[in-house]
């Protein structure tokens, strides 16, 4: 028992290890930007005395390793700095709602892609080759290939501008929770469907692995019915795989939503996001990636732990 | 025997294997019947269907394959015939399984007893707390240490031998009234066989289970089968009682199966002078794991050294450090008594040329897309500077030493080849480098025995014309006996015993050699209640 | 009722789209080479039909100046044409030609997501490859790096980079493909990996053999097939990749004309009822199905038809 832990104990360190080393990196890589932030900051006004304010004023004249300490002690405390475009507007404030906006939505399409696509995965691999695998998986396939706002635009088209559903996700204030989802449906969906084909498709796969296996065989002559051979034999053993293909696409989610977001025009942080690369607002990109990163790095790092307790030979060890 | 009523007829079974598009028959018309309590040996080489039929018993077809033709009639019911759902209620309840790699085929995520009681319980046979009281008896019975509480362990808890009887206790644990046996000790080493061997014949004779025993080893089924079947390539060749089959088999194709064991090479001339590789006091191993404890021997030109040992004895890891793969802690390998550097990245190509080595598996032996023509001739260019007209002729030379057409065979690829021919070509590939000492790292025991036999007579003709020094790692004594000069019996890491193999063969062994030794099964249908009988005299004496 | 339409259409170019494998297959098989012949006549009809899909794709592009009635930069019309005899699929929201734009984007969004797979790959199979047949440190400081970089979400990472050096064609290309190189590196380790422990590399390099043969020789022949299939999921990853880029005007940037950016332009038509943007959304979407399905069926027989 105690190496088990000890393994899940190495692969949180090694988590945060790597959460750290993406803090740094998207630290970093504002040093890469061509001249300097505050000329960034001041654009076309710089003259070298405002840019020497602004380079006081932000810090800038600090060594990089300096610097990295208090932004990212500002990151602890939930300071990201202020944006560039808006001058004197704390990202944090930014960020606030658009936040929970994301999750919402995030979650929303999780608590309808998992059950479904675990479910369809499972049956398609419980009758491998039939017509119903076949089209499931010709669908799939389809649906993986469709650009995430082409999927959004067919949905408004087919069920928005008949008016089942809204196309605009705008979220009135004080809305109660079937109000809004409601409103979401259609981004929800849209994420939906793009990760369901892949995590059905993936799920089959990770069980037909399995169903070459003598112990498959062996159930299947000890005259067990397929249900129970699927249910029974294969899936405690496809766990690992199918833990970390709901974890790859959950974190698929993250980048999904930055488009949906777009399309709908949903207050989330992906739109945040976007609007601020091309304003080049240097600070409100860097929190939202690492947002983007530590939510990325946590699913995996979960999917990692929880792969680890499903195998028996390391939770039972001889 | 044949007074009891009969419980499986097959009639005229055709079965069907799926390769790429086209259906092609895999077991061409075989018939078959088994009387209640009867043990029916199925043998045969590899590709001769005998598992095929096995499953075929059961009404079962392994996917890409699909029963043709022909009437499998279990007790009265047509298992062709039946409903899927019929046939299930038969599997596991009255007709039961026991396969060849019991580590595999036991679910990695349940309990023993889990499973044990799994078949009981679905089929309605018994209550889950019967079962699980059931399923100690049967442990006891089958002489598993600790019968209470090892079913409460998961498969990858328990040792080889140890899960095999297992697995055959589950396959009892609806008395069925029929076991298709697959090969059950093939993956075991020869003192663990025994016990397997043992355990599975008295439990079949305590409930009188009839059974089909599939092996492709003649010793094994002489002890445990009452008739014997011979197949060969999805086809009947002869059948008949046990000691009838084995004292006077009537075709040819038994005959040679029966004569492979009888090939001994010539003995050969003393061994003399400096050795041509020398192992002195090797100690090595993994990380923290010793591997070997101060291993020495020497092998001396055209002579073979055999280094025998049951898996996990570090014969493989010997290997390793003669060429090079793995540096000793202690101790050094001399080649025609000079030292070589212990690591082969340090070894001149001269070094290299002299000691080539031949796979156990030709298949991850042979890059899979490189022509013979490449595989032979790149040694011949590397060491010897041969090419172009000089090279061509080289690999033409060494594929007729190695007895194939080279016009033939040239430009083929290895997956065009049997596995007898790959193996063919990973010597010619040795042979290639005009080497004075060859590592044979179990070159026959992934192959047939009649093929195997032809491999060991033409590296034997191949020494005599090459003076080659053979180091053979083997786990199978009867290898031993038909090419050996000088025997090392190693277990966990260290030598046992080791010298010229006539005395190795000769009383007294040491212990470990004794068991070894007297674990190879006879061909006497005898062999195993009379070794039983001693073993148990020599333990109350 | 207007629930209903769709799914006629959709059947409709089910229908059609079959037919149109099934004739492509059998045209095929009779001009193809016995071999190929062979192969092909295997090829389950999604794969035909991707084989068909990516082989009008390709003549599109290269024709594409012959096919198209207009150039593709110039304003023709006032905006937001309907389509009409002389501008079959309307005018964009500048007035330019929409089917001509559409016919000259298979040729630079294409065009920029082949190039840019194909240095993805030029880096990540290179360093992969040697990482796995060097191993030891060199094998371990390349795999950490990678793991690190792919701990940030692709999309998420690019546009941070773009940010820092700005949106251009060749910044795009760059920053995807280094991206992209991450997840090439890691198959082409993997791969390796699985090839390095086999018998005969051991057997090849106890030989004596130097590192640039043994990659060379010994393991990337036997690594093409499973790489070659990665092309082609990498292709269609990289062209959703840019594809969403530049809906979010952050790739391929006007006046070129684009399947990305075309959808953004002109999406306020979609309010209108209008299914124009549409087409420049589907032509992504039906190129990355017909590859998908090619690369499907390639892996089914790598695979060596297991089930």
């Amino acid at each position: 028992m105690s190496d088990v832990w000890r393994m899940v104990a190495q692969r949180l360190a090694l988590g945060l290890l790597t959460l750290f080393l993406v803090s740094v990196l998207i630290f970093g890589a504002t040093e890469l930007l061509p001249g300097d932030f505050a000329e960034a900051v001041l654009g076309q006004a710089a003259t070298p005395e405002t840019v020497a304010a602004i380079r006081r004023e932000l810090g800038l004249d600090q060594p990089v390793h300096i610097r990295y300490v208090n932004w990212l002690a500002g990151v602890m405390q939930g300071d990201f700095g202020n944006s560039l475009a808006n001058r004197n507007r704390p990202v944090a404030d930014m960020i606030g709602t658009r936040l929970g906006n994301t999750l919402f939505l995030a979650l929303y399409a999780a608590a309808m892609a998992v059950p479904l696509s675990l479910a369809l995965g499972i049956l398609a691999a419980l009758y491998r080759n039939s017509i119903f695998d076949r089209s499931a998986n010709a669908m799939a396939l389809t649906s993986i290939s469709f650009p995430e706002f082409f999927v959004a635009y067919v949905l408004i088209v087919w069920l928005g501008q008949a008016g089942i559903f809204p196309s605009m996700a705008r979220i009135p204030a004080g809305a109660d929770l079937g109000e809004k989802l409601y409103r979401t449906f259609l981004p929800a969906l849209t994420l939906t469907l793009v990760v369901t084909a892949h995590m059905m498709r993936m799920t089959r796969a990770a069980i037909i692995n399995l169903l070459a296996s003598p112990y498959i065989e062996m159930a299947r002559l000890k005259g067990m019915s397929p249900m129970r051979v699927i249910l029974k034999h294969a899936l405690p053993n496809a766990l690992a795989p199918i833990i970390n293909v709901v974890a790859i696409n959950l974190a698929y989610l993250i980048t999904g939503v930055v488009v949906v977001e777009v399309v709908f025009v949903y207050p989330g942080l992906g739109q945040l996001m976007v609007d601020s690369v091309a304003r080049r607002d240097m600070p409100v990109v860097q929190a939202v990636a690492l947002i983007f990163a530590s939510a990325y790095v946590l699913l995996n790092l979960l999917a990692d732990v929880l792969s680890t307790l499903s195998n028996p030979r390391l939770m039972h060890k001889k | 025997m044949t007074d009891k009523p009969v419980l499986l007829t097959i009639r005229d079974l055709r079965i069907e294997g799926r390769s790429e598009d086209t259906w092609t028959q895999i077991v061409k018309g075989v018939n078959l019947t088994l009387h209640k309590g009867e043990v029916l040996g199925l043998i045969g080489e590899s590709g001769a269907g005998k598992s095929t039929i096995g499953l075929a018993a059961m009404g079962f077809a392994r996917d890409g394959c699909r029963i043709s033709g022909g009437t499998i009639e279990f007790d009265g019911i047509d298992l062709r015939m039946a409903s899927e759902a019929k046939r299930r209620g038969l599997r596991g309840k009255r007709i039961a399984y026991v396969a060849q790699s019991a580590a595999a085929s036991f679910n990695p995520a349940h309990k023993l007893i889990d499973q044990y009681c799994e078949a009981p319980v679905v089929h309605g046979v018994m209550g889950r707390k019967e079962a699980e009281h059931d399923a100690v008896e049967l442990y006891r019975k089958m002489r598993l240490p600790n019968p209470e509480e090892i079913g409460f362990r998961y498969p990858h808890q328990v040792s080889g031998g140890q899960l095999q009887r297992a697995m055959t206790a589950m396959a009892m644990s609806c008395r069925p009234d029929l076991i298709i046996f697959d090969e059950p000790t093939t993956a075991l080493d020869v003192t663990t066989q025994i016990e397997v061997l043992a355990a599975i014949r008295d439990i079949v004779a305590q409930f009188d289970t009839a059974a089909i025993y599939i092996t492709h080893d003649l010793a094994v089924v002489a002890q445990m089968a009452d008739r014997i079947k011979v197949l060969l390539k999805g086809e009947e060749v002869e059948e008949a009682d046990t000691r009838t089959m084995l004292a006077a088999p009537t075709q040819d194709y038994t005959k040679s199966l029966w004569a492979v064991r009888s090939f001994q090479r010539e003995a050969q001339a003393e061994a003399g002078g400096t050795p041509v590789v020398s192992v002195r006091g090797v100690t090595a191993g993994y990380g923290p794991v010793r591997v070997l404890k101060d291993v020495s021997f020497d092998i001396h030109a055209r002579r073979t050294v055999a280094v025998v040992g049951e898996s996990g004895s570090g014969k493989s890891t010997v290997a390793r450090v003669i060429t090079g793969l793995l540096v000793p802690e202690k101790g050094e390998v001399l080649f025609d008594g000079q030292a070589l550097p212990a690591d082969y990245r340090k070894r001149t190509r001269d070094q290299l040329r002299q000691a080539q080595m031949i796979y156990q598996m030709a298949d991850t032996a042979l890059n899979p897309k490189l022509t013979l023509r490449e595989l032979i001739g790149r040694p011949a260019q590397m060491y010897l500077g041969l090419q172009g007209r000089k090279l061509r002729e080289r690999v033409r030379e060494l594929l007729h030493l190695i007895e194939l057409e080279p016009d033939e065979y040239i430009d083929r690829l290895p997956s065009e080849l049997s596995g007898g021919q790959k193996q063919r070509i990973g010597i010619a590939r040795a042979l290639a480098a005009e080497p004075k000492f060859i590592i044979c790292d179990e070159v026959t025991s992934a192959l047939d025995q009649l093929v195997a036999e032809g491999i060991l007579r033409l590296l034997d003709r191949l020494q005599g014309e090459f003076d080659l020094a053979y180091m053979f790692i083997t786990h199978d004594l009867a290898t031993v006996r038909a090419i050996a000069d000088d025997v090392v019996v190693m277990k966990e890491g260290k030598v046992v015993e080791q010298g010229p193999k006539a005395e190795m063969f000769q009383p007294p062994h040491h212990p470990y050699t004794e068991l070894l030794l007297s674990s190879v099964p006879e061909m006497d249908p005898d062999w195993l209640t009379r070794l039983l009988e001693e073993r148990e005299a020599a333990k109350v004496g | 009722m207007s629930v209903l339409i769709p799914i006629l259409w959709f059947l409709a170019i089910l229908a059609a789209s079959t037919a149109a494998a099934w004739l492509f297959r059998a045209a095929a098989v009779a001009i193809a080479p016995r071999n190929t012949a062979r192969a092909l006549r295997g090829a389950p009809l999604t794969a035909s039909f991707g084989m068909f899909v990516i082989a009008v794709y390709l003549l599109v592009a290269i024709l594409a100046p012959v096919l198209a009635p207009y150039p593709e930069r110039a304003v023709i019309g006032s905006q937001f044409m309907p389509w009409s005899e002389t501008h079959w699929l309307g005018t964009d929201n500048l007035g330019r030609d929409t089917a001509s734009r559409l016919i000259y984007g298979a040729r630079n969004t294409v065009g920029i997501a082949f190039i840019t797979t194909a240095l993805a790959f030029l880096i990540g199979s290179i360093l992969g490859l040697w990482a796995a047949t060097v191993g030891g440190w060199i094998d371990q400081v390349l795999s950490r790096f990678v793991d690190v970089l792919m701990a940030i979400p692709s999309l998420i990472f690019s546009l941070l980079l773009l940010t820092i050096f700005g949106t251009s064609v060749v910044n795009l290309i760059l920053v995807i493909a280094i991206v992209d190189s991450t997840r090439v590196f890691r198959l082409a380790r993997s791969v390796a990996q699985g090839i390095v422990v086999m018998d005969y590399i051991e057997a090849a390099k106890l030989r004596g053999e130097g590192m640039w043969r043994l990659i060379t020789r010994e393991i990337l022949p036997n690594a093409m097939a499973p790489l070659v299939a990665e092309f082609g999921l990498r292709f269609c990853f990289v062209f959703l990749a840019i594809s969403a880029l530049s809906f979010l005007g952050l790739g391929i940037q006007p006046p070129t004309a684009d399947w990305g950016s075309m959808v953004r332009e002109n999406a306020t038509l979609i309010t209108f009822g209008d299914v124009t943007p549409l087409l420049p959304a589907g032509a992504i979407a039906l190129l990355t199905v017909a590859v998908n399905f090619v690369v499907d069926w390639q892996l089914h027989r790598a695979s060596g038809l297991k089930e």
